[in-house]
């Protein structure tokens, strides 16, 4: 999931300078579950734009906002109350904003950051555990990713700043390759240890990406 | 092929030191602390950005030395640079006739004096080893061939005290795997858990560099253990520096008999005197 988080009233507030209509998009995904975008942060962004005497034309909490056609169409539904609008603040990853923007030539204002690829452990509490670097390794990492939990990225095993199995980096943080090597051991096998593993291959990350996968 | 290189290969017991480039460009400094290591010392390691610290190109110092007729061992870490300034830095030393390299992952950026640094990390020390390899093979890491390669004597560090041994070892085999040609390792005080590096190391044959640190003082031997990551200062010895009438005296002697316990089990040292060239006669006799 694209863990978010909303900006900060200060940072809206610049943004939506002369700005007196606006209409609100939220995402039923990953900004509902992050609750930094859903029905109910929308229906409390509308309360304060209120209060800051604003006029809020209309919302609409989109299925999933990053998908292109779909923020197209609950775009369409909601026509007049697009067209009234001075801007559209939109509580979307970045993809849900870029993909509102790609439909619409007014203002967009982004109501969220966008954090990273992670998992929620409880309301808050956020785990990073994916860089979508597009070659994949936890098949022999014992489902532990080191490109992202490693502090350095490191693909063959720990660096020399490990100390009782904690990083260099943070002395809190865990070393991700002692964590490997720990389940790797349990499940008795060598894995990433049976093999030298050669420079990554960073080309799936080449920008601007284009995919088109079947 | 370098002296290092030679020596080893000749089974001869090989002293190294080490020296950091400037903060700065005056370059007095660390020029006259090269020139007055005494003739045992083969090579000396030039640090690169020690500590994630910004200092002079390690290369430029490497290439100094070398025309002064000292023999560099110049250190390169992956946090700096991409694969390509990587590969491309290589190809510049061995113009200089810089052949002998200490591949390292590098510190991270975090503790430096440029905390806000994005590290690379493109490769890690076992690629850069290979990436080494690959160059001194005639080819580049994506395959291209050189005009001229270079003939490196790549080595890398090992901690032998690092805990859980079995980690520390898989990722040691596979700097020899992926081509480092010798080791030098972190400080090492103590002689049981050498011996159990020494052993398992063996039937790799590649030759292990001891590293041995002066230690200057009880303060400075409590702050080693504590915070220098898989270092362990025996109490014992601690002690005995916090006992004597003068304390770098008794570092010396420790040191000259780290040196003795490395005669026993490994290929030669690493020295580490920081600031303190001067004893390393006597640390050696
Ligand atoms: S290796 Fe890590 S960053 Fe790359 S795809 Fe797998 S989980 Fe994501
Ligand atoms: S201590 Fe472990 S997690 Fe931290 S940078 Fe080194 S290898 Fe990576």
């Amino acid at each position: 999931m694209i863990i978010s988080r909303q900006k900060d009233k200060e940072d809206l507030l610049r943004h939506l300078e002369g700005k007196h209509k606006v209409f609100l998009v939220g995402c039923g995904a990953c900004a509902t579950v992050c609750k930094s975008g859903g029905e109910e942060e929308v229906s409390q962004m509308q309360e304060w734009l209120v209060s800051t005497g604003r006029e809020v034309t209309g919302s609409v909490v989109i299925d999933e906002a990053c998908h292109i056609m779909r923020a197209g169409r609950d775009l369409r539904h909601n026509r007049s109350a697009v067209g009234e609008a001075d801007a559209l603040m939109v509580m979307t990853c970045g993809a849900g904003i870029q993909s509102i923007s790609s439909h619409t030539e007014k203002r967009v204002i982004g109501a969220l950051d966008s954090l990273f690829l992670g998992n929620v452990r409880r309301l808050g509490q956020y785990e990073e555990k994916c860089s979508l670097c597009g070659d994949c390794i936890l098949n022999e990492t014992a489902g532990i990713c080191p490109v992202t939990n490693c502090a350095k990225g490191l693909l063959n095993g720990p660096c020399g700043g490990m100390e009782e199995g904690k990083c260099e980096s943070d002395r809190d943080l865990d070393c991700a390759w002692m964590l490997i090597y720990e389940r790797l051991s349990r499940q008795g096998r060598k894995g990433v240890f049976a093999r030298v593993v050669p420079a990554k291959d960073w080309g799936h990350r080449h920008q601007p990406g284009r995919h088109k996968i079947r | 092929m370098s002296k290092l290189a030679e020596k080893l290969i000749a089974g001869e017991f090989v002293v190294t030191a080490e020296v950091a480039p400037p903060k700065g460009v005056d370059l007095d400094g660390v020029l006259a602390t090269a020139a007055c290591f005494p003739p045992e010392v083969v090579a000396v390691n030039v640090t690169d950005n020690q500590g994630a610290n910004m200092r002079m190109a390690p290369l430029v110092v490497a290439a100094l030395l070398h025309q002064g007729g000292v023999e560099p061992v110049l250190q390169m870490t992956c946090r700096d640079r991409n694969r390509m300034a990587l590969q491309s830095d290589l190809l510049g030393a061995a113009a200089f006739g810089i052949k002998n390299l200490l591949l390292l992952s590098g510190d991270h950026p975090r503790f430096g004096d440029h905390p806000h640094a994005r590290g690379v990390f493109d490769l890690d020390s076992v690629q850069l080893l290979q990436a080494a390899d690959r160059l001194t093979a005639g080819q580049d890491l994506a395959g291209r061939p050189l005009a001229g390669s270079p003939a490196f004597f790549g080595g890398a560090a090992v901690s032998p005290q690092a805990e859980p041994f079995e980690l520390m070892f898989q990722k040691f085999r596979k700097k020899v795997e992926a081509g480092a040609r010798f080791f030098q390792t972190q400080a090492v005080f103590c002689e049981a858990p050498l011996t159990r590096f020494m052993e398992q190391a063996a039937p790799l044959r590649v030759p292990v560099l001891l590293g041995v640190l002066l230690l200057k003082n009880a303060r400075m031997a409590r702050f080693v253990h504590e915070h220098v990551p898989g270092v362990r200062v025996p109490e014992h010895l601690i002690d005995r520096l916090d006992g004597a009438a003068d304390p770098l005296e008794e570092g010396v002697r420790i040191a000259r008999e780290t040196v003795r316990l490395a005669r026993r089990h490994c290929q030669g040292v690493h020295l580490m005197t920081l600031g303190c060239e001067d004893r390393i006669s006597e640390i050696l006799c």
